[in-house]
């Protein structure tokens, strides 16, 4: 018990100094885990596709839609299970501040291929049932207040006019990291009504969604989709979830990468902050650790105090900052509302942070433990009186 | 005393010790040819003015700092050709150390001051709270065992450190000045309670001092001037 008492006297013995060293800790692994947190919830998408799916979209842009008639083709293509596609409607809620993503989706086939959307087996017969259905996400649901059997009115953006829909069925998640601030409605209800206002816009649909029947046959089904269609008026382009989510990711990929730099700047500051810390700490008790030596502890045990003491103070600040950064990104997902659909602290997040605040408290004592493991037992106690 | 029979009969030895410090291509000489002998039981005064070497003579005594050279025997031991690592050990075994400002832990209580120099040893937590017990109650500190080095005056925190230096029954008790932060009635009391130490548990102690008063407490005082041992 000797030991781990000195080094928590040590560590506590300037109590503002190593309080303010903690509280920056604390700072740092909690912007830390922000930042991470942020680029995580970019990638979220990508992260929670699967790999048995392709995404087949317009060769030109995503905003050239296909024929609707391309999905009995698709469907014949070797290696394809099932075929389903959505339109994006892109409407606005009551004001344009409330910004969520909205599809127009082929029924039942959509819902099938999608098992992580969990919904009850009443709310998805009534779904199917009505036309003028919509399905909304929990996280959405909870956000504006809806409840099932509210009408919920669209301002349509692409698609002129107010469409108001029927909230029949809330879905969840399968696991935490399945999308729940999307909003569904059938793609034939939308098809209909472009069909009578608007007849050259009728049995057009954005993306194909096609369910592999094995998922290693990605690339080569890809390639039969995209060949079925060459020199056709729109050409397609297949690929899988993954990278069509990927896609969007890239576009603001250099936003990411200054992200990512500054939580790592963030914790190069707090690192230079905290060896400054450390150094000041071991110049004061050079005296002391010659004394130590002089009573016959080793220059090793010297350089272990130091290194002990200033893992101490790094952990505790880590934990506490890793305890603090889940009710601060709940509020900050909460805040940013459907911006972030998936927005939660991963694993990877938490063995990030615990791996900084040690790099933190290690290259913090580096320095100071091998000056004070090396200072000569006679100079050291020349620095006390 | 020359050759091998005398360094056998005394604890501390020295023979033709110089210690030399360089700086660039000067060659400073902090001691110089110093033949010294100190039997076991003795209560040695190093005395001499600020510079003279008798810091750096008592360092090398204790092992805390080397020789340039010469011969340096303790108990039969050349500290001089021991490893750091060696040198740490023995010190932990052999040496006691009083320091003129005391240096105590300011983080552990006089209890845990005095206990340690026992960490490095193989005692069990009784054995050693038993002999912390002892060395307080002979340095009249029972009562401050919770007290922390700036709860206690100069006079209880020399006592504590006195504790410290006793409590591995080493074989040599070096003090550096050990009166010299003190005023005189303490300083008195110090010089009191070493002399028992010396006397009543047979202690060689071997202390650097300015004080002629407190040089009086010694059997033997020797002279140090510019490095030089000048009477003995």
């Amino acid at each position: 018990m000797f030991v781990p008492l000195l080094i928590l006297r040590n560590a506590f013995r300037h109590k503002l100094r190593t309080t303010l060293t903690i509280v920056g800790i604390v700072v740092a692994v909690v912007a830390f885990g922000l930042l991470r947190t942020i680029v995580d919830a970019w990638y979220a998408g990508a992260n929670a596709s699967s790999s048995a799916r392709l995404i087949t979209r317009n060769a030109v842009s995503l905003v050239f839609p296909l024929p609707l008639t391309y999905a009995a083709r698709i469907r014949q293509v070797p290696g394809v299970a099932s075929v389903a596609w959505a339109n994006w409607f892109g409407g606005v809620y009551v004001s344009e501040r409330n910004f969520f993503p909205q599809f127009a989706i082929s029924t039942p086939t959509y819902l099938d291929m999608y098992p992580e959307f969990l919904l009850s087996p009443e709310e998805r017969k009534a779904f199917l049932t009505d036309r003028t259905a919509a399905l909304a996400g929990r996280k959405l649901a909870e956000q504006y207040g809806w409840k099932v059997g509210d009408q919920i009115p669209l301002r349509g953006t692409i698609f002129p006019g107010t469409w108001t829909f029927t909230l029949r069925g809330i879905y969840d998640g399968a696991d935490k990291g399945t999308d729940q601030s999307t909003f569904f409605f059938h793609f034939d209800y939308l098809n209909e009504t472009m069909k009578r206002q608007f007849p050259r816009r009728g049995d057009q649909t954005g993306v194909f969604v096609v369910q592999l029947k094995d998922p290693q046959q990605a690339a080569e089904v890809s390639e039969a989709i995209d060949a079925t269609f060459k020199n056709s008026l729109a050409e397609t382009l297949s690929e899988t979830e993954k990278a069509f989510q990927l896609g969007f990711v890239a576009m603001t990929e250099t936003i990411l990468l200054a992200i990512q730099a500054v939580s790592f700047v963030v914790i190069v500051i707090i690192m230079a902050v905290m060896a400054n810390t450390m150094a000041m700490t071991a110049r004061e008790r050079y005296g002391e650790y010659a004394t130590l030596k002089a009573l016959g502890f080793g220059n090793g045990f010297v350089a272990f105090l130091i290194f002990a003491e200033s893992m101490a103070i790094a952990l505790f600040g880590g934990i506490i900052g890793i305890a603090l950064t889940f009710p601060l990104a709940r509020a900050f997902g909460d805040a940013m509302g459907s911006l972030f659909p998936i927005f939660f602290v991963g694993e990877q997040t938490v063995i990030m942070q615990i791996v900084a605040a040690t790099v933190i408290g290690v290259v913090a004592a580096a320095i100071p433990a091998w000056r004070a493991a090396r200072v000569r037992i006679v100079d050291g106690l020349r620095a006390v009186g | 005393m020359d050759g091998v029979d005398a360094l056998g009969a005394s604890l501390v030895a020295i023979r033709a010790l110089s210690k030399y410090y360089t700086r660039g291509d000067q060659v400073i000489p902090v001691l110089v040819d110093i033949n010294l002998d100190v039997r076991a039981g003795d209560f040695v005064a190093l005395m001499g003015p600020s510079g003279s070497g008798k810091s750096t003579l008592l360092n090398l005594i204790a092992g805390i700092d080397k020789p340039s050279s010469g011969q340096l025997l303790i108990a039969g031991v050349d500290i001089a050709s021991l490893s750091d690592a060696d040198l740490a050990a023995w010190r932990a075994a052999n040496v006691g150390f009083i320091f003129q400002f005391y240096n105590l832990m300011p983080v552990l209580n006089a209890f845990q001051n005095i206990e340690l120099p026992l960490q490095l040893t193989s005692l069990s937590r009784s054995e050693r709270r038993e002999r912390v017990q002892m060395a307080l109650a002979l340095v009249g500190l029972v009562d401050r065992q919770d007290h922390y080095p700036n709860e206690l005056s100069g006079g209880q925190q020399q006592r504590v450190a006195i504790a410290r230096a006793l409590i591995t029954d080493p074989t040599l008790i070096v003090a550096d000045e050990p009166t010299g932060d003190l005023d005189r009635v303490t300083a008195g009391e110090i010089l009191a309670l070493l002399d028992r130490l010396n006397v009543e548990l047979g202690k060689t102690i071997i202390m650097v001092t300015h004080d002629p008063k407190a040089a009086e407490k010694a059997h033997r005082m020797v002279h140090l001037e510019k490095g030089v041992l000048v009477d003995s």
